[in-house]
Order: C-alpha cells, then sequence, then structure tokens
C-alpha cells in the first residue's frame, strides 16, 4: 500500500476550465460502428436537476476494443445545462472480454460524475436496453443482487421518433439519481 | 462467476473522503445514500484515455499571461510530479487546474463574490506531464474567498487539479493547499478525509530551490495516483 493523494470535490466553479466544446462528441474521427445518442439528467435527492456536473464516459469502440486510434478516442466529456441535462454522440461499443478466461461482458459505457456536493466522484456504468440476451450475462449486472439497482444501469432506447424514422441515430436514455428512491447504482472500483 | 481481482491498487482506509460527510452542506441532497458496489476490475476500470499535444491544445502552462498585462498578485510556480503508488512516474497524461485569483474570486458566471476580477487572469491551464511525471506551472497565489456553508466560512486558499493517469480507476480530481494556512483546520471540504496525513499531503511545500531570485515563489506538490498491481489477475 502507498500513499495516494485523495480526492477533493470539484466545486461550482469549474466550466470556464474544463468545459471543452466538443468533447462530448466522439464520432468526430469518423469512427466505424452505429452511431448513437445518449441522453439523461442528473438530479438530486430532491428531484431537481443538477445544473453544476460533469461528466465523463470511457468505452470500447465498435470492435470491442479499448486501445486508443486515430478514429476513435473512446474518452469524452459533458457538463449539464441549467436542468441538469447532458448528451454524448457516440458509436456502439462492442462486446468486452473478461473478467477471467472464457468471459464476455455486454457491451457498457463507463460514467463518472463530479460535482459540487460530491467529494469524491461517481462511477457508474450504462449498459443498453436494446441488449436484453447480453446484459442477461454479463458478469458486472449479474453481481448486483438488488433488481432495482441493476435496472438503473440499463438505459432504455427511446421509441422511435419522426426525426428516428429518417435515420437519426437511436437514442438511448440514462438519467443519473444521486440520491432517493431510485437512486442510481454506483461502483467502488 | 467471478471473483473480486484487484487489477488497480486501492486507496487505504481513510485515504480517501466519503460523500456522506454532513458538516459539508452541498452533500445533503447530492450524495448518495447506498453503498458503492464492489466490482471486479476489468478491462474497463483497467485502461483509460490518452492524450497527445493536440488536444486539448495548445498547453497553458502559464497563467499569468492571459490578457494584455500581467496577472496581479504574487507570482507562484507550482511544479511537481505524477507518479503511481511503486513510485513509477506517469508521464504525458493530462493535468487541468483552475483556481480563484488573488482576490479570491473565480472567472465564472456563479461566482457572486464582491471582490474584483482580473481581466489579466483567467485561472485555468493545463499541460501533459512530460516522460518523467514532471509538470511545472506558473500562476498566482489563489485568495481565500467566502462561501455559505454555514456562517462567515471561508475556503482556504486552494488550486484545484484534474489528473488522468493510465486507467479510469486511476481518475483523480483534488484540490491543493498552502502550507501554514488557518483556515484549514476549519474547512469541511479539507477535513472530510479521515486520514490526517493524507490531508496533509494535499498541502503543498514551499521549497526555495524551486522559487526564482526576484520573480517568483516556488511550492512542489507531488500527485500519487493508483497504479496496477503487479500481477493484475483476471482482466
Amino acid at each position: 500500500m502507498s500513499n495516494l493523494t485523495s480526492s477533493q470535490t470539484v466545486g461550482p466553479f469549474f466550466k470556464f476550465a474544463l468545459n471543452r466544446e466538443s468533447w462530448n462528441d466522439l464520432t468526430a474521427g469518423g469512427a466505424p460502428g452505429e452511431r448513437i445518442r445518449i441522453v439523461g439528467r442528473v438530479v438530486d435527492g430532491d428531484g431537481a436537476g443538477v445544473p453544476d456536473a460533469m461528466l465523463e464516459i470511457w468505452q470500447a469502440d465498435a470492435s470491442g476494443s479499448y486501445t486508443p486510434s486515430s478514429d476513435f478516442r473512446g474518452f469524452g466529456r459533458a457538463n449539464t445545462d441549467d436542468d441538469g441535462r447532458f448528451e454524448f454522440h457516440t458509436v456502439r461499443p462492442g462486446a468486452v472480454a473478461g473478467p477471467g478466461p472464457g468471459l464476455v461482458q455486454a457491451p457498457h459505457i463507463a460514467l463518472t460524475v463530479f460535482a459540487r456536493g460530491l467529494l469524491h466522484h461517481l462511477i457508474t456504468r450504462v449498459y443498453f436496453g436494446d441488449r436484453a440476451d447480453d446484459n442477461a450475462r454479463d458478469p458486472v449486472l449479474t453481481s448486483i443482487a438488488d433488481p432495482a439497482a441493476r435496472a438503473s444501469l440499463i438505459a432504455p432506447r427511446e421509441p422511435p421518433s419522426g426525426a428516428a424514422a429518417s435515420g437519426e441515430p437511436p437514442v438511448f436514455r440514462f438519467d443519473v439519481i444521486l440520491q432517493g428512491e431510485r437512486e442510481t447504482a454506483f461502483f467502488d472500483v | 462467476m467471478t471473483t473480486l481481482t484487484d487489477a488497480i491498487e486501492r486507496p487505504r482506509p481513510g485515504e480517501q473522503p466519503g460523500n456522506d460527510f454532513p458538516a459539508y452542506t452541498s452533500t445533503h441532497k447530492r450524495a448518495p445514500k447506498r453503498p458503492a458496489l464492489a466490482i471486479a476490475h476489468t478491462l474497463t476500470e483497467a485502461t483509460g484515455p490518452a492524450f497527445g499535444l493536440d488536444s486539448p491544445a495548445p498547453s497553458t502552462a502559464d497563467l499569468t499571461r492571459h490578457g494584455a498585462g500581467e496577472a496581479l498578485g504574487q507570482r507562484i510556480i507550482v511544479a511537481g510530479r505524477v507518479l503511481e503508488g511503486d513510485g513509477r512516474p506517469v508521464g504525458n497524461t493530462l493535468l487541468e487546474l483552475w483556481q480563484a485569483n488573488a482576490a479570491g474570486r473565480y472567472v465564472h458566471e456563479a461566482d457572486q463574490h464582491d471582490a474584483p476580477l482580473d481581466p489579466n487572469f483567467l485561472g485555468a491551464g493545463h499541460t501533459l506531464t512530460d516522460s518523467d511525471g514532471n509538470f511545472r506551472f506558473l500562476t498566482i497565489l489563489p485568495g481565500a474567498y467566502p462561501w455559505r456553508n454555514s456562517y462567515n466560512a471561508w475556503r482556504p486558499a486552494h488550486i484545484h487539479f484534474s489528473v488522468f493517469g493510465r486507467s479510469v480507476a486511476a481518475r483523480l480530481v483534488t484540490q491543493m493547499y498552502f502550507p501554514g494556512d488557518p483556515l484549514l483546520a476549519l474547512d469541511p471540504i479539507y477535513n472530510s478525509i479521515p486520514d490526517r496525513d493524507a490531508r496533509e499531503r494535499l498541502i503543498s511545500r514551499y521549497d526555495p530551490e524551486l522559487s526564482e531570485a526576484e520573480y517568483a515563489l516556488g511550492y512542489r506538490f507531488d500527485i500519487v495516483l493508483r497504479g496496477r498491481n503487479a500481477t493484475p489477475l483476471g482482466l
């Protein structure tokens, strides 16, 4: 064990330094794969939108590889708006190997949440609602005993709207509920 | 069935703050009430983004010359190394920092503190560590500022740091403090870290070797991130 540096809250005043406009779009490099949008809202224990949260995602590319390439970095960052809403444009990740020989994880995206009031950032995962069979076999999801906690990690696919019908990428909704009855499951990694 | 394997070293008890810390008022509606679920480290946690010199570009390690003139305040050099727990340097990792100006005011629309903004000081910078993990910023000593956590509460002077490291599990956002600050003993954010030694490691050290004669004071701050364990199993 060594002497690690401790976490402190990101605080309320970071947007002017950490907001990088294009970082919520992972598709700019022209990566192959199915284009998708992840949309959601960060809400507090009163159900109010959290206007000062920052979210970061890390994901495999469409083939399930985490090795960065010139067309896909796998990393994104978004800030919430005044109503707590955020959005990422990316490609659907492939299934990822492990943990351990012979195991495969369902396609998922690691999501990290920073905000005033969080002394340590929160870590969770976004799984895809239209991949029920993969999700049912996922070693992380199946290790969670509480069905509500498990369900909080699965982003439902929004019903197609007029725009979706005309070839817009599918939209998955993932709300981050910091506290309360429908609290999102967070991980100690 | 999976077994809990620690591909990435874990913090020792008391080294990291928990989110349930009522003395910090903003936790009341935002800290999760359920304990975080321990999961095995998989490739997802044991890998992380890489940054190049192209993004974000360009490096802004001198915060004193953002505007047409020089920023007001005490010039300081903040330098250190980013390391993993075993002492291995973390080279080419992205370090972002941000801070209030010398008067204790942020360039942020929501900061309503009645203290002057400095047109020559933005208070934001970033750089990549060199191949040996070194970084160096030239900036201004930030001022303390009041906040509404409790009556007449003041944050000790601090600089925020965001560091990536080699894996998602190593990701760190923290705050660096200054030696001898009487506000530290009263600050709930600083005191949210249970372990006293761990708290004190967030206080930078005045380093006369780093100071530049007749120009700037030097403060040293090393950042130690979670590294890979020697034999990561099960990935």
